[in-house]
């Protein structure tokens, strides 16, 4: 956990100077403002990591000599197949052509994400193991 | 994962077998709808991206057959910038990333690391779909009565606005694009939780093979980046529509915001499409070397500020708007050679006395070398502003990054010979792949070199006439040339696909590779693995098979690294042929 929390963070320390040089420098807004958010994107889950790294004892992946056995158990429940994404994309479909070719695509297209939504989430409950 | 990783004593995986093979789910086309394994999906990604590179392919066929002669009639003017515009806009958004990231990387980060699966399936599922229907919404705008977007694949203000470019096949184009942003968002989400979360005990950081480093890097500039071209994207799709002027100097808005959004995003994807290959280059040339990667921490160094610098470079697209800072970029551009030119240093140090075997993925990967050096060369050139202002929307600008896509397809066809036994089961046929190869590598340079010539004699980019100069002309002509090898050399491969299509059975690791994704069959099972070999090294699967040669050098006991300063390493090389406390070359073998 502390390397993904190392790398996260220096790359959003190295944003920060980036940052202010070229705010300080060209006074063009654009460019700063999304580096700034850049930074702030790398910190966020990087100072995350950075805090459960100190509270946490070393997980088998990150024990150079930790044996196989060490990392069995579940890993997470996961449904084998699903029909959801499927319609979730072509609900995303819909509702993209609604901006071109006229907004009623975007009832089916709703309602196809609606459907999908609920779907995936009772999905989601039931599970299965992996 | 109860039954995924077993303990290592208990090597005998055939108790295991029928557990996972037995598996009752749908079958036929709704197996591949409703499918949420990597490796279904990743192939989906890559033949549909394939598709796309042949579709993208003709419109290049097209644009040079236009411009064999000076005055081509071939096409319309207008006809001529749809194409050029989705020409660009379907290899960079449609092909070359989603083949990487979406496809190889999307089978083999996964097995690399050890893992059953990607981290979220369903959500992966969901980048393909995404993907596909932004693929088709993109492509819908030839079918609409004004043609596909026309505005160049950067669509640049005030030219995309609603005035200078009515009509759908631009909405469509901002829709695709949306789509498939939003896809490879998910699979960055995808990739990093997979990479931070679902590596196999042992499996630390600085053992991961070099191509999932360079997945893990691209991963989270896919999270830096895209999300500023969707944003850049919606306010384009308002300004056309519900009368904002963001990017209309009219109602006060700047023009040159939506160049600084768009590059922003542009040039993160530069790397977003280019890292993913040199992973891939890295993973060949070292197993067909038979040594392990050369400088591994100074490869994942460079990969890491790569990164870094990708994300302070974009306005070097913009010099001669005027407004840009020149030296901030200039300095930040070239420095961003540097980490480059340790790559190449790298790929070199790893072939140096190696057991070279020139099979086609080992050729794909020179070619790429070779190529990409001429591309990243004369960006060096164009990170100057003096040489940009000079080059600028010429064919010299057209011929570098020709030069460093074309290196990337050399690359990727590489990455497909070489892991195509992996994820089918079966080789594609060497001959055929040999002739592939010289096509493609002696077509590009063909067709690339004499654009070079021809934007240092100021050929604008994006026209369809130019004026009756026979040096020209001749120039074009070869250009036209090879692009025509280059057509041929894709023909080729469809060909050796079907050639090919299950004769040559591949078994578990038919090049003797290094890494974990050997280490299974071909193609793994679901949830990829019967068994796992202890992982003490970044080369597992080679430790594995060659006890004798057991590679130590990272992680050995403590998890330190025990490299000797670069300069040492260095003349160990040159006296040795191998690093001085490090692996053993493979020579020997």
């Amino acid at each position: 956990m502390r390397v993904e929390a190392k790398i996260l963070l220096s790359l959003g320390a190295f944003f920060g100077v980036m940052c202010a040089v070229y705010w300080n420098w060209s006074l063009e807004n654009a460019g700063g403002v999304m580096m700034f958010a850049g930074m702030l994107l790398c910190f966020l889950p990087g100072s995350y990591y950075y805090w459960w790294s100190r509270r946490m004892k070393a997980r088998p992946e990150d024990d150079p000599n930790s044996t196989q056995s060490e990392g069995a158990g579940v890993v997470g429940s996961f449904p084998s197949t699903s029909i959801f994404p499927f319609m979730l994309g072509m609900a995303a479909f819909l509702v993209v052509l609604a901006l071109v070719f006229g907004i009623w695509f975007l009832v089916p297209g709703l309602a196809l994400a609606v459907w999908a939504f609920l779907g995936a989430t009772a999905e989601g409950r039931r599970g299965g193991h992996v | 994962m109860t039954d995924v990783i077993d303990p290592p004593i208990e090597l005998a995986s055939d108790g295991h077998d029928e557990h996972h093979d037995v598996h009752h789910g749908p079958t036929g086309i709704l197996k591949w709808m409703t499918t949420t394994d990597h490796k279904i999906i990743g192939l989906s990604y890559t033949v549909t991206s394939v598709i796309m590179l042949v579709i993208g392919g003709l419109f290049a066929e097209i644009i040079r057959a236009q411009l064999a002669t000076p005055n081509g009639h071939l096409v319309s003017l207008a006809q001529y910038n749809e194409l050029f515009t989705m020409h660009g806009s379907v290899m960079i958004y449609l092909f070359a990333g989603p083949f990487a990231f979406g496809g190889l990387a999307n089978v083999i980060v996964p097995i690399q690391i050890g893992a059953p699966d990607m981290a979220f399936p369903r959500l992966n599922a969901l980048s393909y779909w995404l993907y596909l229907t932004g693929a088709i919404t993109m492509l819908l705008g030839f079918f609409t009565s004004g043609g596909a977007a026309n505005f160049g694949w950067v669509a640049y203000a005030p030219l995309s606005n609603s005035l200078n470019t009515p009509g759908a096949g631009a909405d469509l184009w901002i829709g695709g694009l949306l789509l498939t942003g939003f896809s490879a968002i998910f699979t960055g989400v995808n990739l990093t939780a997979t990479i931070f979360y679902l590596r196999a005990p042992g499996m630390t950081m600085f053992r991961m093979p070099i191509f999932t480093w360079n997945m893990l890097v691209t991963a989270i500039l896919i999270l830096l980046a895209f999300p500023v071209l969707t944003a850049g994207l919606i306010m384009l799709y308002c300004d056309r529509h519900f009368g904002t002027h963001i990017f209309s100097t009219a109602g006060g808005g700047v023009p040159v915001l939506w160049q600084h959004i768009f590059w922003f995003w542009g040039h993160p994807e530069v790397y977003i499409l280019a890292l993913p290959f040199f992973g891939m280059a890295t993973e060949i040339i070292a197993v067909f070397s038979k040594k392990p990667v050369f400088g591994y921490k100074s490869m994942v160094f460079a990969t890491l500020s790569i990164g870094a610098l990708s994300l302070g470079v974009w306005a070097h697209h913009m010099f001669t708007t005027g407004v840009v800072l020149l030296p901030f970029f200039s300095i930040m551009s070239l420095l961003i050679a540097v980490p480059t030119g340790i790559k190449i240093f790298n790929w070199i140090g790893t072939m140096w006395r190696g057991e070279l075997w020139f099979s086609t993925a080992m050729l794909m990967a020179l070619g790429f070398l070779f190529t990409f050096l001429i591309g990243g060369l004369t960006g060096v050139y164009l990170a100057s502003p003096p040489l940009d202002f000079f080059t600028h929307d010429t064919y010299f600008v057209v011929a570098h990054f020709h030069s460093i896509v074309m290196a990337l397809v050399l690359a990727g066809m590489g990455g497909l010979y070489y892991w195509g036994p992996k994820i089918t089961g079966y080789m594609l046929n060497e001959k055929l792949g040999k002739a592939q190869f010289w096509l493609l590598f002696i077509g590009t340079q063909v067709f690339t070199l004499p654009q070079y010539i021809l934007g240092l004699d100021g050929m604008p980019r994006r026209v369809a006439l130019y004026i009756h100069n026979p040096q020209w002309k001749m120039l074009n002509d070869w250009s036209t040339f090879g692009a025509v090898l280059v057509g041929i050399s894709t023909i080729i491969f469809v060909i050796n696909v079907g050639y090919s299509w299950k004769k040559y059975p591949a078994g578990d690791n038919p090049w003797d590779a290094q890494t974990l994704e050997w280490f299974t069959t071909s193609p793994p099972p679901h949830h990829n693995f019967y068994r796992l070999p202890q992982i003490r090294s970044e080369r597992p699967t080679w430790d594995y098979n060659h006890p004798e040669h057991k590679s130590l050098a990272h992680g050995a006991g403590t998890g330190v690294l025990h490299e000797p300063p670069l300069a040492a390493t260095v003349v160990a090389v040159l006296e040795h042929g191998q690093e001085e406390d490090g692996p053993i070359a493979g020579a020997t073998e």
